[in-house]
């Protein structure tokens, strides 16, 4: 059983990723949400996630994975991974989450290349996974996309998006997750 | 949060449904799914939807056929189509069918990001018209009557004089512009709105009848009479009583009702004691009373009794103007009633409304578009939905009238044979003629028709 309203940082990705920046960004989490926060490691994303023409893994398979295979109660479940990750009609996402729900998922897979398709600086990379991560993990607490282009919770359809939005919500959008906090607590 | 649009996924492959669903949700849409295009469909003559976005490629009914019959349900609601197959030639067909755009799977998310959000702007600046179209639209309101024409503001202005007076009211109009409707605005408006609004139909009843529903009776008065009652005089006490069809009693209640109105006191039949009169008279006539005092068939001071705020109703053909206003009021209702979304007539419908020339007026109006409304598939009332008796310079059912015949000739003929194609049910025949019940008894009354098959 996991702790009340906990956040829960998994990570399922095919090759390594550094121990240092997954604790980086589960601490980042942990204060932003001001929830407690852990980090695991599992095998996955599962193999029937993964489109072998496309070369890429559904991420809505994998959230279906994530809801009937680790998530329970409050807790919110976000799945890191490093495997490219699309929806059908899409030629790839950099994440998906249930709006609201207990699962996410973001992929580091396109965030770790320059527009232009050359590899991206680390602390660049971790920037951006940060960024995703916030930003999936709103969207499990009910936060939709913002408007404003420089806020967490703006849409980004390219790294350039990424690159432009701040590690912060807005105003609004702080505002509105305090309140949707607020609501899911008083309904647990 | 702010309402973004609602948009419907069509799509026969569960993971695309869910997937462009959750996409979608995390934009702050309203998303809907159909796994095929029946259900898509079903579901469009539902609700309205503000995207449609539509795969091609589908068992049984696929894309394009699904737009076909979405354009008639939604023409409002732009559909994109998603297709896997590159070709030009279906992007070409489906543009000319009325597809808003189409989007080649996989696409960029940007793109189509880029296009929700351009329809969705779109959307809003329409939504927003109408409301202030809507705005501009209803300039006159009085109770449940709406319009915009001079004439009936003027007629409000004089109803709600006459409202806050407690004179008798005269209300002239052809069958189906709103007498009764006028006159239980008028109670509604009034320092009696607490006390009951009382209605009789003049016409309905044999002379007897009238005299014993309007009076009242003492027990044993006649046949039948065991226990005595109350007549509307009585039961309207600090109300209204409203008379329909005044020009349609006998000489001897005209005689009786003059004397009640003189005297503000009556005798129930077959009783001695004097009971007053307190209720505020309203008498509605769909027929020509001066026309008839002077052919001495409507007594003089009878007339200039009731004749106190005469209020005119102007029939439907002379304020067409109120047609947009008149059938959204009506769409609005039945929606509620219904329990089903309707918004509007489509242009096609509301130009054969305004050709039509409503000799049932707006009572013909709401029928017509009841009906519709039951029959519409989807929120926007087509012309195929609006069944309207031919106009008058098409071919009659009857043949052409001989020349010789009398307007009141051709009415006569006209209502048999709308008898006797109704089995003399008179309910039906009544709104097939586009006019209520009561003036259809009043006109076989008037042309002694009788049922002879």
């Amino acid at each position: 059983m996991e702790a009340e309203g906990a956040i829960q940082l998994t990570w399922m990705g095919r090759g390594d990723m550094s121990p240092g920046l997954l604790e980086r960004v589960r601490r980042h989490v942990a204060r932003t949400f001001d929830r407690p926060t852990d980090l695991r490691v599992v095998n996955g994303p599962p193999e029937d996630a993964l489109d072998r023409k496309r070369g890429q893994y559904s991420s809505t398979k994998i959230l279906r994975w994530i809801v009937t295979t680790m998530a329970s109660g409050p807790t919110k479940v976000l799945g890191i991974t490093d495997v490219d990750l699309f929806i059908p009609v899409l030629t790839y996402v950099f994440g998906e989450a249930q709006v609201p729900g207990a699962a996410a998922v973001v992929s580091t897979a396109r965030l770790r290349f320059t527009y232009d398709e050359r590899p991206a600086s680390p602390p660049l990379v971790e920037a951006r996974l940060l960024k995703e991560c916030l930003h999936e993990l709103g969207h499990t607490f009910g936060l939709v996309h913002c408007p404003d282009s420089v806020c967490l919770m703006s849409r980004s359809n390219s790294v350039l998006d990424v690159d432009q939005k701040a590690a912060r919500f807005c105003r609004d959008c702080r505002q509105r997750l305090w309140e949707l906090m607020d609501e899911e607590g008083d309904e647990s | 949060m702010k309402f973004k649009g609602s948009i419907l996924v069509v799509d026969d492959e569960e993971i695309v449904r869910d997937s462009l669903a959750s996409w979608l949700q995390e934009d702050g849409y309203r998303v809907d799914t159909a796994p095929d295009g029946p259900t898509a469909l079903a579901k469009l003559a539902q609700q309205p939807y503000d995207i449609l976005l539509v795969d091609l490629k589908m068992p049984g009914m696929d894309g394009m056929q699904v737009l076909a019959q979405a354009k008639s349900l939604q023409p409002d609601a732009p559909l994109i189509i998603m297709t896997a197959y590159a070709t030009v030639d279906t992007a070409v067909q489906a543009m000319k069918q009325g597809a808003y755009d189409y989007l080649v799977k996989p696409f960029e998310a940007e793109e189509l990001s880029l296009l929700i959000g351009k329809l969705t702007d779109t959307q809003a600046l329409r939504r927003e018209n109408v409301l202030l179209r809507k705005a501009l639209k209803r300039q006159f309101e009085f109770k449940d009557m709406v319009s915009k024409s001079p004439k009936m503001e003027a007629v409000f202005q004089l109803a709600r004089m006459a409202a806050k007076s407690g004179s008798t009211v005269l209300i002239l109009g052809e069958s189906g512009t709103g007498k009764e409707l006028l006159a239980r605005a008028i109670h509604a408006e009034s320092p009696r709105r607490d006390a009951p609004f009382v209605g009789l139909s003049c016409v309905a009843l044999t002379e007897t009848l009238l005299e014993s529903e309007l009076f009242g009776y003492e027990k044993g008065a006649f046949t039948g009479s065991a226990g005595g009652a109350r007549g509307k005089f009585e039961i309207a006490a600090a109300g209204t009583l409203f008379l329909d069809e005044i020009g349609d009693i006998s000489p001897k209640l005209q005689l009786d009702l003059l004397r009640v109105l003189d005297a503000r006191e009556f005798r129930r039949v077959g009783g001695s004691q004097l009971v007053k009169v307190d209720a505020r008279i309203i008498a509605a006539t769909n027929r020509d009373l001066k026309k008839l005092v002077e052919s001495g068939t409507f007594r003089e001071d009878l007339y200039y009794r009731l004749n106190v705020i005469p209020v005119m109703l102007p029939p439907l053909r002379e304020r067409k103007e109120d047609m947009p206003l008149l059938a959204e009021f009506f769409l609005a209702q039945f929606s509620a009633e219904m329990r089903k979304p309707l918004e509007a007539v489509s242009a096609e419908a509301l130009e054969i409304l305004m050709a039509h020339d409503w000799p049932g007026n707006v009572r013909e109006l709401r029928n017509v578009l009841e009906r519709g409304a039951v029959l519409a598939r989807g929120p926007i009332i087509t012309p195929i939905e609006l069944e309207l008796v031919q106009p008058a310079s098409a071919p009659s059912p009857l043949g052409s009238p001989e020349p010789a015949d009398s307007l009141k000739d051709v009415e006569r003929k006209h209502i048999i044979s709308t008898l006797r194609q109704h089995r003399w049910n008179i309910t039906r025949s009544a709104k097939a003629l586009g006019i209520d019940r009561v003036t259809l008894y009043s006109k076989i009354k008037r042309y002694q028709i009788r049922e002879v098959e």
